[in-house]
């Protein structure tokens, strides 16, 4: 218990850097959501064939319990964030999610908890589902590149676990988050 | 006119509890202009010591903060001794329209409360009442005296009797720990329900008052429990895979209307609560929650986000295709219902953020209530008259109540931590 919440810190240390650096965006307009859907589409059928060539890698890298605990290694990265109300995982996270996938495929024992988080904008039920699709959406990308179904499993808190408390575009965009948590590491 | 109407405090259920928590306080924020002069005579003790509440205090502050009166306790002519020495002169000149006067004695265990509500400008006495309270139970007969003033001069019932559950949360270091509260409907007498290092939400009252259903992450996943507020006695009652959210009893209080997502997406599901059975309602593959009952039992009206972002639906209980009734921002959901079943208030998201607009369903007139902070949870009085809903203020989480038209506000904040998600119980 105590390891994963080191580990949960650091790692919301390494994506709070990293959402600094994202630029964040208002999607309100329909017209730019659509053309988004699409982006996105094209986003994941791309995901799909790097995940193949990532699930490579990861047969010949050789991840093992100590890759998890390596700071340089993608597999430290555990936030995926998303846009307000969207629940499409951004190319971004792409890279990470297939390296996660791969540590899962070659690490059958291995389990993951999916837990989705919205920010406080909107209603609490609303956001639960919301939340919930979040994970699901994490899910469907680990599950294209090779994790299994029954090492995933998938929750929401919605927004009533935030990491950060202000009420601004930045604590926002923080909270707006799945979390990976590896269950084995309890 | 010399009615004497007794009428017994039914019901009275001490609340079950733990240490008293997250005391709330009340403000006026914003009231009507021509609220009603009404005296409040202090209520004379006909007894040994002092009783343990103010009764004509107490009923001066709930009528106060309806925003529907203004209130006079202080530099008031003398009070009549009994009904037949009123004279409404003096009270007339002083300004006032209606005059409560009473008095309280003890009656073995019991305090005795009378009172008459006079109409000064009619120069008569609409009617006078005793009422033997518990002495401990002051304060709810207190309460009981207001629902009657108000009615008699305002022509509806009155909602002080209620209480309200709400969620309280304090940040206690690196974690937090996350309550269930019930409390009177000004906030006195709060009881911890529940108490939990994981999130609470949702809670919703039964139609009988006496239990509530609330969604607890203590096993670390959203699932449903009912509790019982006066024994404690508590049960899980929806832990199907997935989230299992939005709890709503129906107003026969044999059924609860859920938002699972047991199939993959969250939908709408009818459960028996005797027999544990489910009923599904809706079938998307979109966001289906937050359901909620027309008082007939007939209709459910929820939230979809099926046409892209979330709006407020209806559908038959029984089935049939679900009718869209929002329709003027990218975002309306949480409605609660007023108990006419007449009116929906929600929260509407537009470039103000979220605030509260009341839908009359009759003409489908859409009134906005409140123009502030972010605004979430809006739970009606039973009565109708006025709409609890939560908000955020300096970053701490409060309760707001704004009335049906949206005039009156108010707000109720915690002493410490803070306080959401409030639900105003039924009237009993």
């Amino acid at each position: 218990m105590n390891n994963v919440f080191r580990l949960t810190l650091s790692a919301v240390v390494i994506a709070a850097l990293s959402a600094c650096a994202t630029p964040t965006r208002d999607a309100e307009d329909a017209e730019r959501e659509a053309a988004e859907a699409a982006e996105q589409e094209s986003a994941e059928r791309e995901g799909e064939g790097e995940g193949a060539e990532a699930r490579a890698l990861g047969r010949d890298r050789e991840f093992d319990e100590a890759a998890l605990d390596d700071p340089d290694s993608p597999l430290a990265e555990r936030l995926v964030y998303f846009d307000f109300d969207r629940d499409e995982v951004k190319s971004e996270f792409m890279p990470m999610l297939e390296a996660h996938a791969a540590y899962l495929a070659e690490n059958p024992g291995a389990r993951m908890r999916l837990e989705g988080h919205t920010d406080e904008r909107g209603t609490r039920e609303y956001n639960l589902a919301l939340g919930e699709r979040r994970a699901q959406s994490v899910r469907r990308v680990l599950n294209l590149n090779g994790a299994s179904d029954d090492q995933l499993e998938v929750i929401s808190y919605g927004e009533e676990m935030p990491v950060a408390f202000e009420q601004n575009e930045e604590a926002w965009a923080k909270n707006r988050r799945v979390e990976l948590v590896y269950e084995s590491r309890r | 006119m010399q009615r004497m109407i007794h009428a017994m405090l039914l019901g009275l259920a001490l609340l079950w509890s733990a240490q008293a928590q997250a005391v709330l306080e009340v403000t006026v924020t914003e009231g009507v202009t021509g609220a009603i002069p009404v005296a409040v005579a202090p209520f004379a003790w006909e007894g040994e010591g002092q009783p343990d509440e103010d009764v004509s205090r107490i009923v001066a502050q709930n009528l106060a903060r309806s925003g529907l009166f203004d209130v006079e306790r202080e530099d008031l002519p003398r009070p009549p001794s009994g009904p037949a020495d009123f004279i409404a002169q003096p009270w007339a000149d002083a300004g006032m329209e209606y005059l409560v006067v009473g008095s309280k004695r003890p009656d073995g265990d019991n305090v005795i409360v009378e009172f008459h509500v006079f109409d000064v400008l009619a120069e008569e006495r609409l009617g006078g009442w005793r009422i033997p309270v518990p002495a401990d139970m002051l304060r709810r007969g207190a309460h009981r005296v207001s629902d009657i003033v108000y009615e008699q001069i305002t022509g509806d019932p009155g909602a002080f009797s209620a209480r309200i559950a709400f969620v309280s949360v304090e940040r206690r270091n690196d974690s937090r720990e996350f309550s269930l509260e019930v409390a009177d409907s000004d906030g006195a007498n709060p009881r911890t329900l529940f108490r939990s290092e994981d999130p609470v939400m949702s809670p919703e009252w039964s139609p009988d008052g006496r239990e509530l259903v609330y969604v607890s992450f203590e096993n670390r996943r959203s699932e449903v429990f009912r509790q019982n507020v006066e024994t404690g006695e508590r049960n899980r009652i929806a832990s199907f895979s997935g989230i299992n959210s939005a709890p709503a009893w129906s107003p026969d209080g044999r059924h609860l209307a859920l938002s699972l997502s047991r199939d993959g997406s969250p939908n709408i599901y009818v459960m028996d609560l005797e027999s544990g059975d489910l009923r599904q309602v809706t079938r998307s593959g979109a966001i289906e929650t937050e359901p909620v009952w027309s008082p007939d039992g007939e209709t459910i009206y929820f939230t979809s986000d099926r046409a892209g972002a979330p709006q407020i639906y209806a559908q038959s209980v029984s089935g049939g295709n679900a009718r869209r009734l929002t329709f003027e921002s990218d975002y309306a959901a949480a409605a609660a219902i007023s108990p006419d079943g007449r009116s929906l208030v929600y929260v509407h998201g537009g470039d103000d953020g979220f605030q509260l607009a009341r839908l009359d369903l009759d003409d489908r007139r859409v009134t906005r209530l409140t123009d502030g902070q972010d605004a979430e949870s809006p739970s009606f009085a039973p009565n109708g008259s006025m709409i609890l809903y939560a908000m955020t203020d300096g970053g701490r989480g409060v309760l707001g109540s704004v009335s049906r038209d949206g005039q009156v506000h108010q707000r109720l904040s915690a002493r410490e931590g803070e306080v959401r998600e409030p639900a105003w119980s039924p009237l009993n």
